[in-house]
Order: C-alpha cells, then sequence, then structure tokens
C-alpha cells in the first residue's frame, strides 16, 4: 500500500500522537485494532474496492488541461478529477473505507464534523447505502454558507447539528463531534474526514484517500510514460493532499507542493496558513502544527474557503514539511477565486474553492517550467456548492 | 506558608473539592472565590487555566473559559493569581488545563512553577495514559502530581492508569462532558471499587455533581468534585458571588453528616 513515514505506532517523526480524553481512548484504540485488522484483509479490501469502482466511480480520470497548460505556457498540466466521483469530491473514498470499517465493527451511528459540507455530504451518503444514521455537525457560519451542502444532508437522511461554540466554523465542529462521540460511545462510529485528530485517524485516512495518488502514478506512467514533476494539492487538515501525495513521497524527483489558505494574506490575522504562519502545538488529539497564539490559545482562522478554514494540519504534513519532502506555500481568497474563474473559462470545470486554491499555485509555477515538465494538480472537489457565495464575493447578485 | 498535602486533607474521607477558572469573572474576584472556597472548608481547590477549545467540558465551564479569556487571561497572569492566593491559604491547590498551553509554556517551566508556588497537582484531560511518559518523568523530578482520570469506560485499563496515580484519582461519574446533572449512575461505585484493588491513594468523584443532596451516595469515595455548579453561581452574579459559594461548600460539606463513611 502507500509509503509510510510512520516510526512509531501514531507518530510522524515528533508529530501525531493520541491526545484525547482517557473516556475517549478506548473507543479510540477500538478503532486502531479494527483498522489494524482489516487493513489487509483481502475480503475487507475487495469490498472496499467494489463500492469504489460501482458506487464512487473510480477511478477517478487524468485529465490533461491542454487549454490551461497553453494559456500559461508553461509545463503541461494535469488533473486529478476527484470532483467526477459520487458525491462531487474526495471525501467519499476515506468515507466508504470507515463505514465499511464501522459497519465491520458494527456500529449503526455515524457521526462526522464537516466544513464546506462534502465530508458531512460524503458521510450522509454512505449512512444512507449502509443504513446507519448520520449526524453531522457543522459551524453555524460554515452551514451559512454552505446551505446548499446543509440541504443535500438533509435530503439524504442525516441530521444536521448547527455548531454555535467558538468560532463557529471547521474547529468548533471537530470539538462538537468528539464531543457527541463521549455521550454516545458503544454504538457510534467517529468519521474524522480530515487527516487530523489522533491515530490512528490520520494513518486511516490517509489509507484510504491514498487511492488518488495509486491511480495518478499509474495514469502518468500509462498516459506520458513518465512521472509528473510536480504534484499539487490543496491542505487544510490534509486529507486529499496526503492522498495525492502518499504513492509519490518514494519518487524523489517528484516535488510535492501543498497548499494552504492565505485568507486575505499570511501578514494579517484573516488567514488559516497553519504552516506558513503556525508553531508546534497539540491540540484535536495530535501533535502538530497549529495557529495559535504564544500562550497555546487556538486561533480563531479564516478562509473564503470553509474547507481549508481549520488552524492545525495533520501530523504527517507537519512532518513532512520538517523534514522538507514537501513544501507549502499560501494562496490568498483573491488567487482562488481568480484561479476558480480562470478554470471555468479555459477547461469547461467549476472547481471548489478549495481546489481552486491548488489551481492558483499552479497558474503562477506553470509559466516558470519548461512545456515537457508535468504538474498535477489534485482536482479535489466540484465548485457547484461554491458558486452562490463566489457570487457574492464578485458582488453579484444571484436567484437561488 | 505550610501548605496541606492533598493526601493529609483526604486520608479520612468525606472530602470536597472545589473549582473555578482562573480570572473568572475577573482576576481579582477570582482570586477572592479561591479564598472562600478555602475558607468555607473545601479540603482541595481546582484552578482551571482557561482554553479556547475546552473539548471536555459543557456550557458552563465553556462560558467560564470565556469570561477569564476577556478578562485578559494567560498563564503568567494565572501564576500571579496562584501565587497571591497563596499568601492567603494552606489549601492543596490543583491547575486543571489541557495540554497546549501548558505544552506551548514548556512542561518543565510549568511543572517548576508550580513547584515554586506549592501547586501540588495538575489536571489534564486530554493527556491520556498513552502520552504521559515525558511529562510523568518530570513531574517526579519535581515531585508534582498528575492526576489521573479514570472513566466508565476504562475498565481493563485501570491497573495500568492507577499505577501512574498520585494525589488523588479523578472518578469521572458520566460519560459526555462536564455539567451539572439530575440523575447520576451508580456504575461509578463499581469503578471506585475496582480503582482500590490497586492503589490507595484517595479517590475523588466529579462529573455532574451540584446538589448536597448528591453527596451521600458517594460515600464510596473519598471526596466529590463540584465544578460547574460553582461556576454557576459566579455567572448569577459575577462580582457578588462570595457568600454564595461559601454557603455551597459548607453544605457540601455538611452533606457528608447525612451518611457514614464505610459504605
Amino acid at each position: 500500500m502507500a509509503t509510510t513515514t510512520t516510526q512509531k505506532a501514531g507518530y510522524y517523526g515528533q508529530y501525531g500522537g493520541q491526545f484525547v480524553p482517557e473516556l475517549l481512548m478506548p473507543a479510540v484504540n477500538a478503532v486502531a485494532e479494527a483498522f489494524a485488522t482489516y487493513r489487509d484483509d483481502p475480503d475487507f479490501k475487495a469490498e472496499l474496492q467494489a463500492l469504489l469502482v460501482d458506487y464512487a466511480n473510480r477511478p477517478s480520470l487524468l485529465y490533461h488541461a491542454k487549454n490551461m497548460s497553453a494559456e500559461l505556457g508553461g509545463a503541461q498540466i494535469y488533473l486529478k478529477r476527484e470532483d467526477l466521483n459520487h458525491t462531487g469530491a474526495h471525501k467519499i473514498n476515506n468515507v466508504l473505507g470507515q463505514a465499511l470499517l464501522a459497519k465491520k465493527m458494527g456500529k449503526q451511528r455515524l457521526i462526522a464534523e464537516t466544513g464546506a459540507g462534502q465530508h458531512g455530504v460524503a458521510t450522509a451518503t454512505a449512512a444512507a447505502l449502509f443504513g446507519m444514521s448520520a449526524e453531522i455537525f457543522m459551524g453555524q457560519e460554515d452551514i451559512d454558507r454552505q446551505a446548499l451542502n446543509v440541504y443535500r444532508m438533509t435530503l439524504l437522511g442525516a441530521k444536521v447539528h448547527a455548531v454555535q461554540t467558538g468560532t463557529q466554523v471547521l474547529k468548533d465542529a471537530v470539538n462538537a463531534t468528539f464531543q457527541d462521540w463521549t455521550k454516545r460511545i458503544d454504538d457510534t462510529f467517529y468519521v474524522l474526514g480530515s487527516a487530523v485528530g489522533p491515530h490512528p485517524f490520520p494513518e486511516m485516512v490517509k489509507y484510504f484517500q491514498s487511492v488518488i495518488s495509486e491511480e495518478a502514478r499509474a495514469q502518468f506512467l500509462q498516459q506520458t510514460k513518465r512521472l509528473p514533476d510536480v504534484v499539487i494539492a490543496a491542505v487544510g487538515g490534509g486529507s486529499n493532499a496526503i492522498g495525492a501525495f502518499s504513492h509519490f513521497i518514494a519518487d524523489e524527483a517528484v516535488t510535492l507542493i501543498g497548499v494552504e489558505a492565505a485568507g486575505k494574506g499570511i501578514q494579517t490575522t484573516q488567514t488559516a496558513a497553519t504552516l506558513t504562519n503556525g508553531s508546534d502545538g497539540i491540540f484535536h488529539g495530535m501533535k502538530s502544527k497549529f495557529l495559535q497564539s504564544a500562550d497555546g490559545q487556538i486561533d480563531p482562522v479564516y478562509s473564503i474557503s470553509a474547507g481549508l478554514d481549520y488552524p492545525g494540519i495533520g501530523p504527517e504534513h507537519a512532518y513532512l514539511s520538517e523534514i522538507k519532502r514537501a513544501k507549502y506555500v499560501p494562496i490568498t481568497d483573491d488567487e482562488a477565486v481568480a484561479a476558480f474563474e480562470f478554470i471555468a473559462k479555459t477547461e469547461g470545470i467549476i472547481a471548489a474553492i478549495e481546489s481552486s486554491h491548488a489551481v492558483a499555485y499552479a497558474m503562477k509555477l506553470a509559466p516558470t517550467m519548461r512545456p515537457e515538465q508535468q504538474i498535477m494538480v489534485n482536482l479535489s472537489g466540484r465548485g457547484d456548492k461554491d458558486v452562490a457565495a463566489i457570487a457574492r464575493y464578485s458582488g453579484v447578485t444571484i436567484h437561488e | 506558608m505550610a501548605v496541606k498535602k492533598i493526601a493529609d486533607v483526604l486520608k479520612n474521607g468525606q472530602g470536597f473539592i472545589g473549582f473555578t477558572v482562573a480570572g473568572d469573572p475577573n482576576f481579582d474576584q477570582s482570586a477572592d472565590y479561591i479564598v472562600a472556597m478555602a475558607e468555607a472548608g473545601a479540603d482541595v481547590v481546582e484552578i482551571g487555566i482557561a482554553f479556547s477549545d475546552p473539548a471536555a467540558d459543557g456550557p458552563t465551564i465553556m462560558a467560564a473559559d470565556i469570561r477569564a479569556a476577556a478578562a485578559g487571561s494567560t498563564t503568567e497572569k494565572v501564576f500571579a493569581l496562584i501565587a497571591a492566593v497563596r499568601e492567603r491559604t494552606d489549601v492543596p491547590l490543583v491547575i486543571l488545563t489541557y495540554v497546549n498551553p501548558v505544552f506551548k509554556y514548556g512542561y518543565e517551566k510549568f511543572l517548576s512553577k508550580m513547584a515554586a508556588l506549592s501547586v501540588e497537582g495538575i489536571i489534564l484531560p486530554d493527556m491520556p495514559l498513552e502520552e504521559q511518559a515525558s511529562f510523568l518523568e518530570l513531574a517526579n523530578q519535581y515531585d508534582r502530581s498528575l492526576i489521573q482520570l479514570v472513566t466508565l469506560q476504562s475498565k481493563a485499563r485501570i491497573p495500568d492508569i492507577v499505577a501512574q496515580a498520585r494525589g488523588f484519582v479523578y472518578i469521572v461519574s458520566s460519560l459526555g462532558t462536564t455539567g451539572t446533572r439530575a440523575e447520576l449512575t451508580t456504575a461509578s461505585r463499581e469503578l471506585v471499587a475496582a480503582v482500590r484493588e490497586y492503589t490507595d491513594v484517595p479517590t475523588a468523584i466529579g462529573f455532574g455533581i451540584s446538589r448536597p443532596d448528591q453527596v451521600p451516595q458517594f460515600a464510596y469515595a473519598d471526596a466529590v468534585i463540584a465544578g460547574s455548579a460553582i461556576v454557576d453561581l459566579i455567572a448569577a452574579d459575577p462580582n457578588g458571588a462570595t457568600g454564595a459559594i461559601k454557603t455551597f461548600v459548607q453544605d457540601m460539606k455538611a452533606a457528608w453528616q447525612n451518611t457514614s463513611n464505610n459504605a
């Protein structure tokens, strides 16, 4: 399976661990044990593979974006089309894996946090498919800016809880989901959507998302006879990025670039660029990098993207950054919106505002490279959910 | 001032442990409330350091953390408050906060500060046994107690957890987060019995205890802990809760008289 950079269970160098209350440790350990049991179980893998192919529409396309490449005048850009998955984003890869694990563990109730709503939609979808119940925790502010996804979750039969504590965004939704888990452990499985949290979640999310780079690596070899020079993915908690990186980590010639949400700029407080501006901390079950005060209070963060609006990052990304295997760069709201519009007009693809951060960096990088070089952009999700928000951002009034 | 030890004040059982968030509603008032608890008979006082994301706490303590943050809470200010409190009382003190503020301050620097201020213990709800090794080594070096928590889920983990116990063992009586509850499970009686098989360190039971009439049922433990109930009194009358806090602590202590401690 994917190349692992874990040295001891749950740690990537100094990052990772299991910093959760004693009340949850037995539940977290039970998930770790079940994951260890099933990750290499042939029947489990076959069942998951069948779901990915027959239900989620995998493999996703690797698409040579010739118009973009020509317009930018440099490297060839290839889009890994996770936006074409069922439910419209990479989130389904992880959710099908975790929901199947929950089923093996005899759990009947799925709970999940969501930022942009994509992970909540995917979890609600899996619950509907498996005949389980789903309760989704979403910050009130995200509910307001992602109304379409909230309604999709309801249509799928999930109950959506508005989280009105703290900054009312993704971080607070994670707090609320962990809190819910402490109240009801026996029949409940927390489907964590990003490569964050206590062990085994970062490793498990990577395992299920690594299908992205497993396919992409083979597709590059088949279509172009060589590997990409650069792989670019947006990073909030980091699930699509770790999935896009994992099978390329051992290929040292492949440059790995994670794109963080700079919001209104890294020199402002209205940012979510964790590796650019953050420092070591312990929060949400893991030692990693966080945006925080000198006193260890977690900062309120900001990005136009509800999916990247997170003050931390998965521990393996903190490690890949520390050992300089991957580099992490900031992209502002303005740059992401420009990329959202650019890819729509040049390629006819409405990309998620999260993924548009990765596109924006490709737009900067491609012209500095040669035409025979290749960039893979992980197009992690589609942008239908963002259309109203982008219109608002651009000062356009539309009737919904 | 010579400070009392937790082991001594809880050795005969019937103990009461109070809690408040440092800086709630402001730092001067907060110091008075801690001293008031001690004067009213609290055997140990837990002092919370406000955290931006108190995930183990319910809405009551979350709100107190927000009030303390608005009062400008910083780790240094909390230590200054403790220094001021220490001039006025010899009650054993325990800090309760989350890992990150302690990690950012530096484990060793934090523990040495605790030692200098005669703060006997610290409760870190998000540092489970699996992640305690490096902190425990330093805590032992500075002769400070990392308070171990045991929950209704702990079961097979109990022997390993209580092997590290010092000060007292915090018995988490309920699932979920902190906060007052009308009904409390009786399963915690078995939990205390399980803990006692492996240690003589006193047991203190908390999460959801808010009224004197709840106290007698916990005669099997050495102490009860009330946090949210005291925070509620402060929320109701931020700058004038001294009397109410004293009455509450006295009533909780007196409630032990309605029971015998041999249960």
